[in-house]
């Protein structure tokens, strides 16, 4: 494979991946709400070189009920974030299982206006029984109904940022004009549950169309840009990957890494003592800097990137972004983004005809 | 205006308390001009609220529409339109500004209280205690088309629903006692146990249980702005409301007569009357000289109200599409045609048109105005014009009497609009010893100079927060 082949994202909500990862914090429980924290851990990963940072959410704090955990909601962390990056691409996490699609799809097209196009979507599901009981709504509860609730969300958040073409604002002072409306378009959406008129509030984002990242047993793979697979072994990863039909694959892969105080083996084992890191089917990878650029190397092989999820953030950031990404750009297998260019470019993506200006230049042609 | 002794005036030592409104969707907001920036550019926002924050003000705000306007069936294409989500706006805002309140209005109707509780504690936690949430109830029912639940409420309802939303949403922002978050490294849980309580409420709005996922702020609460001027929405903002955004502030009288009728709701609840700051959105038009002023006013007005905008205006008061007629010619010669049906979405609807008609055609006549002209002189008036120093001591007569505590400034212009009040007119405030000379606190409810939030009032033990 010629050229660089790895997108690299890193997942940095809480404290890491581990449930009990906070207790290896470099610092208080409260301050992992602290605005200065957030943008350090978004400040950290841009200058490692990462591709994609992505921020967990769901409308139920993080942690098991005795010991709540407090969590910012990932839209409003990335906004944040977005103000005080500049080449990093930022994907917060929100399920559409029960929340406004309208709503979404102008906060992420708020987002990437924000972050001038560097913006993306990973779409998940509200799976607890609990997420209904706190939306106050009836419960989404089998597996194909939260099929069909991601579905129409997307649906619904993607026609709507195609709903103003890219020159719907024309400011023609001739005609005392700013709007052109035959460039902007309702999407009169009717699904099973709901129906969505627009147009959007928000003009088209600056990608056009954020990219959009999910499982694609979730949601319909040509809604997705980028499916994130999963696998706990590599032979798993490869075949999910072959079948995945999108665009983009990242692969999702646990991470503990050694550090200079501890093993990684013994990192985990301290947090083990707590609570388990429950095995998700991820390939999970627990050792040294080096074995996981040679599993990263054979990854490459098979997928466009890997997605990471450290065990503590502050501790396995460090080790990724000292030993872990220099050693992969120094086999020239991951380029880290260039400043002024969007997240689709980043990952190679074109950016999207508008499906409104094409169906009208379809129309055209019909008629000729 | 004669000014009397300021010391022998109902308030003399009130402070005039400044927000900046970011317009999203109106005609005031000037699109032509060669210095009229984008509405959408981030760079705008960040623009503004530097200026906001040089000068001192309490808060910036954004405002809210769920569906873009319509006359006719046909989106209104003649104005400004096109924003972003304001609480994602605004914690991006929250990185780049320090002292500023960040307020954003956000409805009750097509929320839902668990996520915008949430997603205000996120914001009010990143601006470390500076988020405003305005109170909105949204007032028609074409904004539903673009949700889950259709439809809409109508007037006695959307009240209802907001109280309750309200309530939802303060549960939830109690729902961590303070010192719930352990303060120390190798704590032995995140949170002391019980710390953190379940809100379980069962009304007939909402059926919600969950536990809130977030910790009080500097501020305790978001700041609780109320705009709507219906005798429940007064109510609504006596009972809840820190801050009224009010559309009382052009004239004295009129300002008053709305201050004392909330000061007489504030304690019809049991409130203290200075509770609640009251501040009116308004146009402020700066000159040198008063001349220089109007000059600038009739410029402004010439763009605000443009051919189209002035038969856009003057279209559904006669009740005939207009859009094709000269509107720096005369007047329609047409009666208006009253109809039932009012197919503007988002337009104003106007009480009695015969006899606003009749006064125009008047007025037009006697003064030989053309239907531009007449619009500009008779149609929605706004704002306060004159010299800086005119206009600090015209503020000063206002504030000191109780008429408002401070204005919510609407700048024609983006992003440049706000300069000319913070380099000009802000000093000379500053000089009558109305308006501050630093930052009061660091949140926005010290800014304000509020008591600490409503639920917290008697609770023993509790941090003061302002
Ligand atoms: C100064 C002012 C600003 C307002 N801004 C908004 C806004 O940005 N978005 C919105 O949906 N409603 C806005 N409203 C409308 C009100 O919140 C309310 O929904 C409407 O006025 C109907 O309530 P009422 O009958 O009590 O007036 C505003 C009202 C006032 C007076």
């Amino acid at each position: 494979m010629s050229g660089p082949a790895l997108h690299l994202a890193v997942e940095i909500d809480g404290d890491g991946a581990h449930p009990a990862a906070w207790r290896r914090a470099a610092h208080s429980p409260g301050q992992l709400l602290a605005p200065r924290r957030v943008a350090r851990v978004a400040a950290i990963a841009e200058n490692a070189g990462f591709t994609l940072l992505t921020l967990d959410d769901g409308v139920l704090p993080p942690g098991a009920a005795p010991d709540p955990v407090g969590r910012i909601g990932a839209v409003e962390r990335a906004a944040f974030v977005a103000a005080s990056t500049s080449t990093i691409g930022i994907a917060p996490v929100v399920p559409v299982t029960y929340a406004e699609p309208f709503h979404v799809s102008s906060q992420l097209a708020a987002l990437d206006h924000i972050s001038a196009g560097r913006a993306g979507w990973v779409v998940t599901e509200e799976e607890r029984p609990e997420a209904a009981r706190a939306w106050g709504r009836p419960r989404v509860d089998d597996a194909g109904a939260r099929t069909r609730e991601s579905r129409d969300g997307v649906e619904v958040a993607r026609a709507l940022w195609d709903s103003w073409e890219d020159d719907a604002v024309i400011r023609s002072v001739a005609t005392g004009r700013y709007l052109d409306r035959e460039r902007l378009h309702y999407i009169d959406f009717t699904g099973e549950t709901y129906a969505v008129k627009g147009p959007a509030i928000v003009p088209r984002p600056p990608q056009g169309q954020l990219v959009v990242l999910g499982r694609p047993d979730r949601v319909p793979s040509a809604q997705l840009d980028v499916a994130l697979v999963e696998g706990r072994d590599l032979a798993s990863v490869a075949t999910a990957a072959a079948a995945a039909g999108t665009p983009r694959v990242l692969a999702e892969v646990e991470v503990a890494l050694d550090t200079p105080g501890a093993t990684a083996a013994e990192r985990v084992a301290d947090l083990e003592r707590h609570t388990a890191w429950s095995d998700r089917g991820r390939l999970r990878h627990i050792g040294t800097a080096d074995q996981l650029v040679a599993v990263l190397v054979e990854l490459s092989r098979h997928v466009d990137g890997v997605r990471l999820h450290p065990l503590v953030l502050d501790e396995d950031l460090a080790v990724l972004s000292r030993l872990v990404l220099p050693a992969l750009s120094g086999r020239r297998l991951v380029a880290r983004p260039l400043p002024g260019t969007s997240l689709r470019s980043a990952l190679g993506l074109e950016r999207p005809a508008n499906r409104f200006t094409a169906a009208a230049v379809a129309t055209q042609e019909d008629a000729r | 205006m004669t000014l009397s002794d300021p010391l022998d005036v109902p308030r003399p030592h009130a402070q005039l308390h400044f927000g900046v409104f970011f317009q999203g969707v109106n005609h005031w907001t000037i699109w032509s001009a060669p210095d009229s920036g984008s509405q959408i550019d981030p760079a705008s926002f960040r623009q503004v609220a530097r200026t906001a924050e040089r000068g001192l003000l309490d808060a910036f705000f954004l405002g809210e529409g769920l569906r873009l306007r319509e006359v006719d069936g046909k989106i209104h294409d003649l104005d400004v339109a096109g924003r972003p989500d304001a609480i994602t706006q605004l914690a991006a805002l929250a990185a780049v500004t320090r002292r500023i309140g960040l307020v954003s209005t956000s409805n009750t109707t097509f929320n839902e209280p668990a996520d915008l509780a949430r997603r205000l504690s996120g914001l009010d936690l990143l601006s470390e205690g500076r988020a405003g949430w305005n109170v909105v109830t949204t007032d028609n029912a074409w904004t539903g088309a673009n949700f889950r639940r259709g439809g809409y409420l109508d007037h006695a309802d959307r009240y209802r629903r907001a109280e309750e939303f309200l309530s939802v949403a303060r549960a939830l922002w109690d729902g961590w006692e303070d010192g719930a978050v352990a303060p120390e490294v190798g704590a032995p849980a995140w949170s002391a146990p019980g710390g953190v309580h379940q809100v379980r409420h069962r009304g007939p709005q909402f059926d919600v249980d969950l536990a809130p996922t977030l910790p009080r702020s500097a501020q305790g609460h978001p700041v609780i702005f109320q705009a709507g001027d219906s005798g429940e929405g007064r109510d609504f903002a006596a009972r809840n409301a820190d801050v009224i955004f009010s559309g009382h502030g052009n004239d004295f009288d009129d300002a008053l007569a709305f201050a004392d009728d909330i000061r007489r709701r504030l304690r019809a609840v049991g409130r203290p009357d200075d509770d609640l700051r009251i501040l009116p959105g308004t146009e402020i038009i700066l000159g040198a000289t008063e001349e220089e002023a109007q000059e600038k006013k009739r410029w402004i007005r010439l763009q605000q109200v443009t051919p189209a905008t002035a038969l856009g205006i003057a279209g559904p008061l006669w009740g005939i599409d207009l859009s094709d007629r000269d509107a720096d010619g005369p007047l329609p010669k047409e009666d208006p045609v009253v109809s039932e049906n009012d197919s503007s979405f988002g337009a104003r609807r106007i009480a009695d048109p015969r006899a606003v008609v009749a006064e125009w055609q008047a007025k037009a006549e006697a003064y030989g105005w053309s239907l531009r002209e007449t619009v500009i002189a008779l149609g929605p008036q706004r704002g306060h014009v004159g010299t800086p120093s005119g206009l600090a001591d015209k503020f000063a007569h206002f504030v000191r009497h109780g008429a408002t505590d401070g204005f919510n400034v609407t700048p024609h212009l983006i992003p440049d609009g706000l300069d000319d009040i913070v380099d000009l007119l802000v000093p000379e405030l500053q000089e009558r010893g109305i308006y501050r000379t630093e930052y009061t606190g660091t949140t926005l409810r010290e800014n304000l100079g509020l008591r600490e939030p409503l639920t917290h009032r008697s609770a023993p033990g509790r941090r003061q927060a302002g």
